[in-house]
């Protein structure tokens, strides 16, 4: 090889090496970046989804589980958040109620990240931003911003087609990495099937009575501001449903699972456990295809000119202004509807009941902002701090 | 099934792994700058994935 050839061959090699390393720490930080939570001072104890079930332990989808805990018993309560780490009013919410919620009766166990593989990458190619921080008055709270899949670094490659065990129902080939499709879970399957599995043991051990779902989703998909139930759980979606549409100045419909659609939570959980399942789904026009520039102010603001514009051709199931919807209002109706929930199953199971307070219901997020709920790390008591 | 998810996954490392081979093959090969260049952009992706990156 001549010299100039070995000079040439260098510098563009260099190049690469330069582009590699500037990715590479990109990507590194991204999935080793860490999100405290200052747990409320009810939260009588925190344990890992590796408890339940042996193969997920040590794995990175052994994710934290507070218990939130009020001195009578009474019924239990699973609030699942990061089921699609790319849905953040779901972790948000999931993590307001573990910072602040105050409990006089039964439990509360939530989630804040139930696939944190897909907290920690983005959709290739989708130019998603890597984080998004709330802002507080302590300065601001950053969050990664996650994939509606678990990373292909845990879980690779994907086959031509999924096929859900145990319905045999064939899916996409990538929901074989989608936490929400690969419901009842099995225990020699993939990670995201471990990781049902294990969420499948916790729901039976702990005698779970109701799991909350909390997800988003794109303006341009049926099933958006709604409450998906299990037929355990029509009578109690509708009956909430009708209160806060009444009560709390926004509207939620309700629509029920398909019993011949596979792998969803809100069919497997109440199909394999006693748990009443629901879904809650906000609007994020960060997920629609049409969307504009795909940054951290379209995540966390929802306004979007061409999602508008889609709606005036009326393509979208949710409307859409020039105000957008905002983080706030997001979290705000995930908060609320749980609340609501929460309300309805005292009502329909005396003796049971799920007394918490200092929860922030749909006006309150919206008056304050999702960051007046968010505990500054700095200074608190390091028993209560806690990492995502 | 746990196994044989195991040995997939490992085949496509080292079948990714093997592509990074044939990549710095050819860019040691090549003559032309345009070529280089492409390989070395081709090349990041692979490597990526085999660091556990991305």
């Amino acid at each position: 090889m001549k010299k100039k050839d070995i000079i040439r061959k260098s510098v563009i090699g260099l190049f690469g090496i330069m582009i590699l390393v500037v990715s590479g720490i990109a990507f590194y930080q991204h999935r080793h970046m860490t999100e405290p939570v200052v747990v409320s001072d009810y939260v009588s104890r925190v344990k890992t989804l590796g408890d339940y079930f042996d193969k997920i332990k040590g794995t990175i989808n052994d994710c934290n589980l507070y218990f939130l805990e009020g001195k009578e018993p009474g019924g239990t309560l699973l609030v699942l958040g990061g089921s699609h780490p790319e849905e953040p009013a779901g972790r948000l919410a999931s993590w307001i109620i573990a910072e602040n919620a105050e409990m006089q009766k039964g439990r509360i166990i939530v989630v804040m990240s139930a696939n944190r593989s897909g907290t920690t990458v983005t959709r290739p190619s989708g130019a998603y931003p890597a984080s998004y921080t709330i802002t507080t008055e302590w300065g601001g709270q950053t969050f990664r911003m996650g994939d509606r899949w678990s990373n292909p670094l845990d879980q690779w490659p994907d086959p031509e087609v999924f096929i859900h065990y145990p319905s045999g129902q064939n899916l996409a080939y990538v929901d074989i990495r989608n936490l929400n499709r690969a419901w009842p879970g099995r225990a020699n399957g993939t990670l995201t099937e471990k990781t049902c599995y294990a969420f499948m043991n916790l729901i039976k051990d702990e005698k779970v009575d109701i799991v909350i779902d909390l997800h988003e989703a794109e303006l341009q998909y049926p099933v958006i501001n709604t409450i998906v139930a299990h037929e355990n759980g029509q009578e109690l979606a509708t009956l909430v449903s009708m209160m806060i549409t009444d009560f709390e100045g926004f509207s939620i419909g309700t629509e029920f699972s398909p019993r011949n659609l596979h792998g969803l939570s809100h069919r497997e959980i109440g199909d394999h456990s006693d748990a009443i399942s629901l879904l809650f789904e906000a609007p994020e026009p960060f997920l629609d295809a049409t969307r504009g520039i795909t940054g951290v102010e379209q995540l966390l603001e929802g306004k979007d000119e061409f999602v508008v514009k889609a709606g005036e051709h009326g393509l979208l199931y949710a409307p859409i202004d020039e105000n957008g919807w905002p983080v706030d209002v997001r979290v705000g109706r995930h908060t609320s509807t749980i609340l609501q929930t929460i309300e309805s199953w005292n009502e329909f199971f005396p003796g049971k009941e799920i007394y918490c307070s200092n929860v922030p219901r749909y006006s309150e997020v919206i008056e304050n902002g999702v960051g007046a709920y968010l505990k500054n790390p700095e200074g608190a008591n390091p028993s209560k701090i806690f990492y995502e | 099934m746990e196994i044989l998810n195991s040995i997939i996954s490992v085949s496509y490392y080292v079948l990714a792994a093997f592509i990074v081979g044939l990549i710095i093959y050819n860019l040691i090969r090549s003559k032309d700058w345009k070529e280089e260049v492409l390989l070395v952009i081709i090349l990041i992706p692979f490597l990526l994935r085999i660091f556990l990156l991305k």
